[in-house]
């Protein structure tokens, strides 16, 4: 029934289909060892993600999404089932993948143009500082290149972290909660710049996330997952053109349909 | 306020300064010990100055501290980096880690002078050996302490283990690697002054047994002492500059 259910959405049952993506999930399932014991956390997930598309994993916390995209980057060794990225076994992390962590992940010892610089080391001086500069522009940090990740905010630090992932021209990205840690306001700010980027550079993006509106709001696709273990519950098509406009019927009608799927009411 | 700041300032002027006195009045209670008094004492470190011998043994004793110091910090850095981050290596080196770190670097005084006679490179043995293993034992500490996320960011950007060493690894560190450094020159400027007592002679450890020897000049003991506090202070007061400016920089002092 869940396998039905995913592939119906993802097309794995036609070769050809899933010979065109770009991201390959295959039967994957992870297990920890936990003082002897064996906790399953993830169980044979199957998913198949097209070149440029902005895919939401979602679920509650501790089902496992975050625990899926770092095997998909390569962080983590899947139990049984592999991950492939245009047709090759992912065996560890790689620089056409880039990870986004929270903005927990911007290193303190580095200026805003260091950190977005930190991964051009086989650039030329001058290349190097132009791609920069780039990204600085992109991300709106001009004026703070020689700034310090101490004397940011929080969702200028995300930007960072955004920019040091793009600089390095990367096919995929994963974000894992990005705008998690932020205000909701900046939050929103953040969704609708990281689809203006994704716009402009047209990168796969698998982007975890426990907020319904957010998942919506920016996927194409969301992929629900149920806890204990990790399953795929459904894949939702979000068929809504950017910008999207969130209290429309069809929107509303999406974010709703994703809450009951999960069980929740949708009263409080 | 502004009484309150100078007050305030004046407080521990006062306490040392009444210390000063019970220890004047002490001695002069006791006028058949050979301790001598503050007076006496500052009438030996002014002794001391005229024949240029006191800034001879600050020198040598200072050299002896700066090369066994650096010598430490130049083997236990990389070296702590590679154990921190290999556990496995880790695990094959603790043991002994843990046996030798019990032992008193004077404790190692007889075989310094076995392998390197009297002077000073027995000396720079010693303090090197009295800061390697704290050293080390910090490096590997901090290195463990690095969150997660840099190593594994470090990883994604492609970066090979040497590479994600100097370039992840070492500058992470650096905040707690200070404050080992400063504990671990602590060490050194103590392990320099017993090891001048035996193994050289010059240096401010030797001027105190010298003092002693040569007729029982008490004064110039405790003048010696009061240069050896001197001296350390300064040191420390030198590293915990470098310490601020580089937290300051990072804002790792915001965060604590």
């Amino acid at each position: 029934m869940i396998r039905a259910s995913a592939d119906s959405f993802t097309g794995d049952a036609m070769p050809r289909a899933s010979a065109a993506g770009k991201l390959r999930v295959e039967n994957l399932g992870v297990a920890f060892q936990r003082e002897g014991a064996t906790l399953p956390v993830l169980d044979d997930v199957n998913l198949s993600v097209r070149d440029g598309e902005f895919v939401c994993l979602l679920g509650p916390s501790g089902c496992g999404k975050s625990t899926l995209l770092n095997a998909m980057a390569g962080f983590l060794q899947p139990t049984s089932g592999q991950v492939l990225v245009d047709g090759e076994v992912v065996r560890g992390p790689d620089p056409r993948r880039i990870f986004v962590f929270q903005e927990r992940g911007v290193f303190p010892w580095l200026t805003v143009a260091g950190n977005i610089g930190f991964g051009l080391g086989k650039l030329s001086r001058e290349e190097r500082a132009k791609r920069v500069q780039h990204y600085v522009q992109m991300v709106g940090l001009q004026g703070f290149e020689k700034s310090y990740p101490h004397e940011l905010s929080g969702g200028m630090k995300q930007r960072v972290e955004v920019a040091r992932a793009l600089a390095v021209n990367p096919d995929v990205l994963f974000l894992d909660e990005p705008f998690g840690a932020l205000d909701s306001i900046t939050r929103m700010v953040m969704r609708s710049e990281l689809l203006r980027i994704w716009e402009a550079e047209r990168k796969t993006i698998l982007f975890v996330t426990h907020d319904i509106d957010e998942a919506v709001q920016l996927a194409d696709r969301v992929v629900v997952i149920s806890a204990r273990p990790g399953r795929i519950q459904q894949i939702v098509d979000v068929d809504l053109q950017h910008p999207r406009d969130i209290s429309s019927p069809r929107y509303l009608k999406l974010r709703d349909g994703i809450l009951s799927q999960i069980g929740l009411a949708h009263r409080i | 306020m502004n009484t309150l700041r100078s007050l305030e300032w004046l407080r521990p002027v006062l306490f040392l300064l009444a210390l000063l006195v019970a220890w004047q009045l002490a001695v002069f209670l006791h006028p058949h010990q050979l301790m001598p008094g503050p007076w006496k004492t500052a009438h030996g470190i002014a002794d001391l100055f005229p024949h240029g011998l006191i800034a001879r043994y600050v020198v040598a004793s200072v050299f002896r501290v700066t090369w066994g110091f650096f010598l430490a910090v130049l083997v236990a850095i990389p070296l702590g980096l590679v154990i921190g981050w290999c556990q496995r290596f880790e695990l094959a080196v603790n043991p002994i880690l843990q046996i030798l770190r019990p032992i008193s670097p004077l404790a190692w005084i007889p075989i310094a002078i076995l392998w390197f006679g009297v002077g000073d490179m027995a000396a720079i043995f010693l303090i090197f050996i009295g800061c390697f293993l704290p050293l080390l034992l910090a490096v590997i500490d901090a290195v463990r302490a690095v969150p997660a996320v840099y190593i594994n960011a470090g990883r994604n950007f492609g970066l090979k283990p040497v590479a994600l060493m100097r370039r992840v690894l070492y500058p992470a560190i650096v905040p707690r690697l200070m404050t080992g450094l400063r504990i671990t020159l602590g060490i050194a400027w103590l392990v320099v002054v017993a090891a001048e007592m035996i193994a050289v002679n010059s240096g401010l450890g030797f001027l105190i047994v010298d003092a002693r020897n040569a007729g029982n000049r008490y004064d110039l003991v405790v003048a010696g002492m009061v240069i050896i506090g001197v001296v350390g202070l300064l040191l420390d007061y030198g590293v915990r500059s470098l310490e601020r400016t580089s937290s300051l920089r990072w804002g790792f002092e915001e965060k604590r």
